[in-house]
């Protein structure tokens, strides 16, 4: 390493291993992971969701977990938080499901109306 | 790119390994494997997070949330309900009486800090440069060597006004400038890592928390000064901090951030990790630069000073550790922004050690010109168990106490030095109303004559002296005069020490005196110490009133001093009586009190020992 | 086994603090024994008074045969508020040792030592390069036991 460039560089790769803990995110994918949500296969649901972001290299997006929302009848049920925008919560999630969200809601920016249940607060 | 979801960062300062933070790592690792969840979980060792007293404690990311007082079976459960399914633990959260802190910064130990220094202290990897560099780091160092002269860089540092941190508050522009002035071709910059004040145990944090810090700040002070050899001076109580370093410096070298040509620049850095070996006084510089070339660690006279003829007599800077973290933040976010904290003469942040009678013991930095009363009672959640405030000590052994009416006193260098207390390394020790000054006193002197290296004779006898009438204080045998005695000894120690160790010494004593004259007073004349802590101005009552007769103290007492039967009730014979305690803690009925004084048998015997010795003499 | 020791380090003067932790660290009673003294003061050229002037300066040093392991109980102020004594006199009845002495069974020598920085958990011990912390007297009993089913 021999300029402030190579350093840039090494920064800017050691900042994408560290974006669990910085705040430079654009969209939250908080997976409900209740005892209903597991049993309706919510883990299946993450791992889709880990998969697709490391294959596509999105570096601003993080998956994160939360308790029971209350929508037993949904679950698997996701939402997506984008700074700045109402919340999208997708239910009745599988991996093909999660798939289509990410190219089209996470990459495009087009939010998948047929599997929203909710959005909002 | 990893399947990574959650950083779970554990504290591994020393403070929580003690506490068996490695433990609750390999359980980790252990449940996450037999749940096959490895692949989605970083496990990330930290240096300090500053709440030792919560030891182990741990944060988990993305959430932040904070854990505390984690052992190793509570592994399962966290695993289990906050990692699978997204219910974080509340019983292993902070809470007070109304409400429960889940997320790190929501804490209130935390909310007062500003973190300049310890910034990454607790929240990167200390053994991955990358992480660091991630932060920022060395960016400083390589704007400073591809686009500002060494005079620039100390002309910011001369700007942010930082002072040493290490205790005498030197600016460390001042420092910079004379050795930069200098033509020399071997110059050298050292980091002082000998922290040996009791209670003060931020540059260990520093060193094992964020090593690359530290080398980097080291390296812009080289680069300011002209020199192209380092010195990290570490005490050899500190083994991971010289581990730390020593790797910290090898990735560096991996990189080409040490060696020739840094930076593709003609700076050429080597540094090498000196250990100490247990030398209080290889703290103060010249004992440093002595001990570093292989001699026993004696202060010289000053001047001449280190920066004209330190290390091999050749122009050095000693910077300590906490001083050379700030630099790379002040280069990065400039002078103007370090100004905006801080006092008229003192700027920026301070680490303070807090330990003792206090309910957040730990590390933690908040700006300069803060109040006692904010560290104490809002950082440091105020005062632990019944007792009442009574005295902070700054400074260790070199400092001071303080008491109520100083708790709003703003701590930066000259509000404690005008109080006869002092910034020095940043320990603080508070104290409740159970503890003894006199006591205190004594145990600092004890310290300082056990450490004073001898050479110079007012720091060698005028301490034992000092020692000796205090001893004689607490046991009872004090003399009118006594207290005068004390304060002129130690004034001419103060006054005619070679160096900062027997200058400073005498202040514990002094201030005690200063603030806490009466119990001096009542030790000497009324024989009594009110908080009970000397034995010998004490003594154990049994009160017949109360006593049930059971004779469990005489049977527990190693002195057999406890007579009596079911009916007469116990007696304590006070002559015989060794003071253990012991009877006081088996009571069933706590029928046996502790009384300030000396017992008055006790007194008269003493009288009839003396009137004896004065017959004789 | 000194010489091999020795010549890990440039003959120089400045190594000397770094040689006799070696030679300390390695040596199965953590001592540096005159033996030692003699053949440093052949390797760095310095006369033995030199050397015993420095090994006698700093604590951590010792020209006697001490204990498998070396136990430092902190006896700075925040341990000694904290009650840093009665784990003192219950390591002392542990052991069967006054300060400074090794146990019969050769497995530990106990010391007092300067602070160990760990103040926030105070009172604190260090066994070897292993610092516990928030010691209590149960506590203390369990660590030594360990040390000594470690045997």
């Amino acid at each position: 390493m021999k300029t402030l460039a190579d350093l840039k560089k090494i920064r800017e790769k050691a900042q994408e291993e560290m974006k669990l803990r910085g705040s430079n995110v654009r969209i939250k994918i908080v997976v409900g992971m209740g005892t209903s949500g597991i049993a309706m296969g919510a883990r299946e649901v993450m791992k889709t969701f880990l998969e697709e972001i490391a294959n596509r290299n999105l570096t601003d997006v993080i998956v994160t977990q939360t308790g029971e929302k209350g929508l037993s009848s949904m679950e698997p049920v996701v939402d997506l938080i984008e700074e700045g925008k109402a919340k999208v919560t997708y239910g009745n999630m599988t991996p093909e499901k999660v798939k289509k969200v990410v190219v089209e809601h996470i990459v495009n920016g087009r939010v998948v109306s047929d599997y929203v249940v909710a959005t909002g607060e | 790119m990893s399947l990574k979801r959650i950083d779970l960062l554990i504290c591994c300062g020393s403070g929580c390994v003690s506490a068996g933070a490695l433990k609750i790592k390999e359980r980790f690792h252990e449940v996450l494997k037999e749940k096959g969840m490895e692949n989605e979980i970083n496990i990330i060792e930290t240096g300090c997070m500053g709440p030792c007293d919560y030891g182990p404690v741990m944060v988990i990311y993305p959430e932040g949330i904070f854990y505390k007082t984690v052992t190793p079976e509570d592994v399962s459960e966290i695993v289990e309900e906050h990692f699978i399914k997204g219910r974080p633990v509340a019983r292993l959260m902070l809470s007070d009486d109304e409400r429960t802190f889940s997320v790190q910064k929501e804490v209130p130990f935390y909310q007062k800090q500003i973190k300049v220094a310890l910034a990454n202290c607790g929240y990167i990897d200390p053994e991955s440069l990358d992480e660091y560099i991630a932060t920022g780091g060395y960016e400083a160092l390589g704007t400073a060597l591809t686009e500002m002269t060494p005079q620039d860089v100390i002309d910011v540092m001369k700007a942010a006004g930082l002072r040493g941190r290490g205790g005498g508050g030197f600016p460390a522009h001042i420092k910079w400038q004379m050795v930069h002035n200098i033509q020399d071709n071997e110059k050298y910059i050292i980091c002082n890592g000998d922290e040996g004040d009791p209670g003060a145990f931020m540059d260990r944090s520093l060193l094992e928390g964020d090593p690359h810090r530290i080398l980097e700040g080291m390296m812009i002070a080289a680069y300011a000064i002209g020199a192209s050899q380092g010195f990290f001076y570490i005490r050899a109580e500190y083994p991971l901090a010289i581990t730390r370093i020593r790797d910290a410096i090898e990735q560096a070298r991996g990189l080409g951030l040490m060696g020739k040509n840094i930076f593709g620049t003609d700076f050429n850095f080597e540094v090498e990790v000196r250990t100490g070996a247990g030398a209080f006084v290889c703290g103060e510089e010249m004992a440093l630069i002595h001990s570093i070339e292989g001699e026993r660690g004696n202060p010289t006279p000053k001047p001449p000073y280190p920066a004209t003829q330190g290390l091999w007599g050749k122009p050095t800077v000693v910077n300590n550790v906490e001083t050379l973290a700030n630099i790379p933040t002040i280069m990065v976010k400039g002078a103007e922004w370090f100004n905006t904290m801080g006092t008229q003469t003192s700027k920026g942040t301070k680490v303070f050690a807090i330990t003792g009678d206090i309910r957040n013991t730990g590390l933690v930095e908040v700006p300069m010109g803060i109040t006692l009363r904010e560290l104490i009672f809002d950082v440091g959640g105020g005062m632990v168990g019944e007792g009442k405030f009574k005295a902070v000590q700054l400074g260790g052994p070199s400092g001071g106490c303080l008491t109520v009416e100083h708790l709003d006193v703003p701590v930066d260098y000259e509000s404690l030095k005008e109080r006869g207390a002092m910034m020095g390394s940043g320990g603080l020790i508070v104290m409740n109303d159970e503890k003894c000054m006199v006591n205190v006193a004594k145990f600092f002197m004890e310290f300082c004559v056990e450490e004073s290296c001898g050479k110079c004779s007012p720091c060698r006898i005028g301490l034992k002296q000092m020692y000796e009438i205090l001893d004689r204080i607490t046991k009872g045998q004090g003399k009118e005069g006594d207290i005068e005695e004390l304060q002129r000894l130690g004034e001419s120690v103060k006054m005619l020490s070679l160096c900062g160790l027997g200058q400073t010494a005498p202040n514990p004593v002094l201030s005690t005196i200063r603030y806490f004259r009466d119990e001096y007073e009542s030790h000497i004349r009324d024989h009594s110490c009110s908080t009970k802590v000397c034995l010998d101005l004490m003594n154990f009552n049994i009160d017949k009133s109360r006593c049930i007769g059971c004779s469990l103290c005489a049977r527990k007492c190693p002195t057999n001093c406890i007579t009596g039967s079911r009916e007469e009730k116990y007696v304590i014979h006070q002559l015989e009586c060794i003071k253990c305690g012991n009877c006081y803690d088996v009571c069933p009925v706590n029928a046996i009190d502790k009384i300030p004084g000396m017992h008055p048998e006790m007194k008269e015997y003493r009288a009839k020992l003396q009137a004896q010795k004065d017959l004789d003499d | 086994m000194y010489k091999k020791i020795c010549s890990k380090y440039e003959p120089t003067k400045d190594n000397l603090i770094h040689i006799l932790h070696e030679i300390q660290d390695t040596h199965p009673q953590h001592y540096i024994s005159d033996e030692a003294v003699e053949e440093v003061s052949k390797y760095l050229n310095l006369p033995t008074n030199h050397i015993y002037g420095v090994l006698t300066f700093y604590s951590m040093y010792s020209t006697t045969p001490r204990g498998k392991n070396i136990i430092r109980l902190c006896e700075s102020p925040p341990c000694y508020i904290k009650g840093s004594e009665n784990i003192l006199r219950k390591l002392k009845v542990l052991l069967g040792v006054e300060t400074g002495e090794t146990s019969k069974d050769g497995l530990f020598t106990l010391e007092l030592s300067a602070c160990l920085g760990v103040c926030g958990n105070a009172p604190v011990m260090m066994i070897n390069e292993d610092v516990y912390g928030d010691l209590t007297e149960e506590k203390v009993e369990e660590i030594i036991e360990k040390y000594r089913r470690a045997q």
